[in-house]
């Protein structure tokens, strides 16, 4: 080979060259995709400005989200002492209020979907590589779950742990995240499962049990990262039904607890006094309305992006 | 087909039997009691209220009476209604939930089905683009902002129909709008994409142009050919879709104020009203059960493709 080098010099120039120029993954391609669509890189830029807002706005707004001004109660959006939002019945700065209730609504969102994403993963992947007799009790688990009426669970859920946690913002929280996470991954079994079995007979899975690799380390290692692709779609769908699943909690009182808010808890209160302070039901119920267009539009966009067949 | 009935039936109970299990020991866990009031009564009459309902009894025990009860069909009495059975709380509230959900569910699918057809058959529109930009919205407002709101526009400022409640007790068109309106919303938008991705995709397909170059007409390719395919994947949706309904009425009877059982249910899990809660658990549990297996027995009635076994 190396005798042979100088005639082909310039071959081995174009080899190396055509090395240089990299396959496009099946992700650039999607990336690509993803940014070609507006709506969706309208909001992400809307929506990781929001997220920004929600995460260091309070901590350097001028008001505190628990400080109640008494002389300064139910005031009409204005810029006067920087209220331009208004205040709450109570006398508290909507603004500063809005962006807490987005902190935790967001924060639930993400989190309740992060446990229904590994519980979902971990249960569609092992049933459906495993297969046999325990995908057929796994998968029956899970349409005796399916028929249960969602909601009234997380209701007596809460219902049963809220004088535990009366008092400690955290752990009401934290169960808040556990019960919309322990109902709601679900679906993304059935989707798991049924991309693993595709899965299954492909070569390179083949490869990894001839060469001995144990079962788990397959589903973890080969299994898991090619099913992303229709789980990343799921999850930005499943955020926005977390984050409504938290609201109606709070919208019924069962949800977060005073002085904290949420999103749903601020458009309770302002249910309440539509008639005399309507602001305080338009401005969270607006915001509320443009995160879920955010997440569904991102949604849309991934979808197309990374499952092409649509187009 | 018969042989595919009888086993889903058989699956049903077992699945039945495990969100009783389950509801009934998840309650039991639940803190207090249904006879703890504020004015605290004597602690032995306390105790011979509970022996009545055998809550003195080991948690074990009860399950046991609560499922000796259930078998003959006996949901048991109220725990906090001194003169009424769950059955009657049931009998009150059902109609009520039953209408408003149904109402909507009828409305949605009417109204998705219309919207999402037309814009399918002008694609790229702008008749198109105006129902995806409606349904995009509709999808992303809760039944919890649309209802206060729709109440607040049409009950508060424009007095044209009441803001909720019932006309004492009584149900009529004006105090249902609202609600139906608000429940129905979502689902009109999810059900207009739904019928227009699947009109698109049965538009381009072979049979179409079969149908087109046998020189059938528009009409007769449309609604003969086209919408019975376009509407397969709705009857799919239809279960879980009325699953979603009948528990969304929870929350459009809590917005509005009305008696319905999702209001019962709050109200008796808020109280310790085990018997009630238990009640509308199981209630709902049997429809959405009942309802995934209509939409299984119409799928396979309208798919000559699907053949069950």
């Amino acid at each position: 080979m190396s005798a042979m080098t100088g005639n082909n010099a310039p071959l081995e120039a174009q080899m190396k060259k055509a090395l240089e120029v990299e396959g496009r993954s099946l992700w650039q391609d999607a990336r690509g995709r993803l940014f070609r669509n507006k709506a969706a890189v309208a909001s992400m830029i809307l929506l990781g400005t929001i997220v920004f807002l929600a995460i260091f706005g309070p901590m350097f707004w001028v008001h505190d989200y628990d400080t109640v001004y008494k002389d300064r109660v139910a005031l009409p959006p204005s810029l006067e002492n920087w209220h331009f939002l208004g205040t709450d019945i109570q006398g508290r700065d909507l603004f500063v209020r809005l962006l807490m209730g987005l902190r935790v609504s967001l924060a639930v969102g993400l989190v309740a979907t992060a446990v229904s994403l590994v519980i979902g993963v971990l249960w569609g992947a092992t049933a459906g590589y495993i297969g046999g007799r325990l995908d057929e009790v796994m998968m029956r688990i899970v349409d005796v779950l399916y028929a249960m009426p969602f909601i009234f669970f997380v209701i007596i859920l809460m219902v049963i742990f809220r004088d535990a946690t009366a008092g400690k913002p955290a752990l009401n929280i934290l169960l808040i995240f556990v019960a919309i996470g322990a109902v709601e991954w679900l679906t993304m079994a059935r989707i798991v499962r049924g991309q693993t079995i595709t899965l299954k007979g492909r070569e390179f899975i083949e490869a990894a049990e001839a060469a001995g690799v144990m079962p788990l380390k397959i589903v973890v290692r080969h299994i898991v990262p090619n099913v992303l692709g229709p789980v990343v779609v799921y999850v930005t769908l499943t955020i926005p039904a977390v984050i409504l699943a938290e609201s109606f909690l709070s919208f019924i009182g069962l949800g977060v607890q005073e002085p904290l808010t949420s999103l749903g808890k601020l458009i309770n209160d302002g249910a309440k006094d539509m008639e005399t302070l309507p602001w305080t039901l338009f401005v969270p119920g607006i915001t509320m309305m443009v995160t879920l267009f955010c997440f569904n539009f991102i949604g849309d966009g991934l979808r197309d992006a990374i499952d092409p067949k649509d187009r | 087909m018969f042989g595919y009935l009888i086993r889903r039936l058989f699956i049903a109970i077992p699945t039945l039997f495990v969100i009783i299990t389950l509801a009934f020991f998840m309650m039991r866990a639940a803190p207090g009691s249904p006879f703890d009031l504020e004015r605290p009564m004597p602690a032995a009459i306390k105790e011979r209220i509970e022996a009545s309902y055998h809550l003195d009894k080991p948690i074990y025990v009860q399950y046991g009476y609560y499922l000796k009860d259930l078998v003959r069909g006996d949901l048991g009495p109220s725990m906090k209604y001194k003169d009424k059975d769950v059955a009657d709380l049931i009998r009150e509230g059902l109609p009520i939930s039953a209408t408003i959900g149904g109402s909507a569910m009828l409305l949605a699918l009417i109204l998705g089905g219309l919207l999402g057809s037309v814009a399918a058959i002008r694609q790229n529109s702008g008749v198109d683009y105006a129902v995806m930009g409606f349904s995009t919205t509709g999808i992303s407002i809760p039944t919890f902002v649309t209802g206060p709101i729709l109440a607040l526009v049409f009950g508060v400022y424009l007095h044209w129909l009441p803001s909720g409640g019932l006309d004492r007790g009584r149900m009529t068109f004006t105090h249902l709008l609202l609600p139906v309106l608000t429940l129905a919303l979502p689902q009109i938008a999810i059900i207009a994409r739904l019928t227009r991705a699947s009109m698109i995709e049965v538009l381009r397909s072979n049979f179409i142009r079969t149908a087109h170059a046998k020189g059938l007409s528009e009409h007769t390719v449309l609604f003969g050919h086209a919408m019975r395919a376009a509407v397969l994947p709705l009857v799919s949706y239809a279960g879980p879709a009325t699953a979603a309904l009948l528990t969304g009425t929870l929350v459009v009877e809590q917005i509005f104020a009305l008696p319905g059982i999702g209001r019962q249910f709050i109200i008796g899990a808020l109280q310790r009203d085990y018997t009630v809660v238990m009640g509308v658990v199981i209630l709902y549990a049997a429809l959405i059960i009942l309802f995934n297996l209509l939409a299984d027995i119409l799928y396979g009635l309208l798919d000559p493709k699907v053949r069950y076994k």
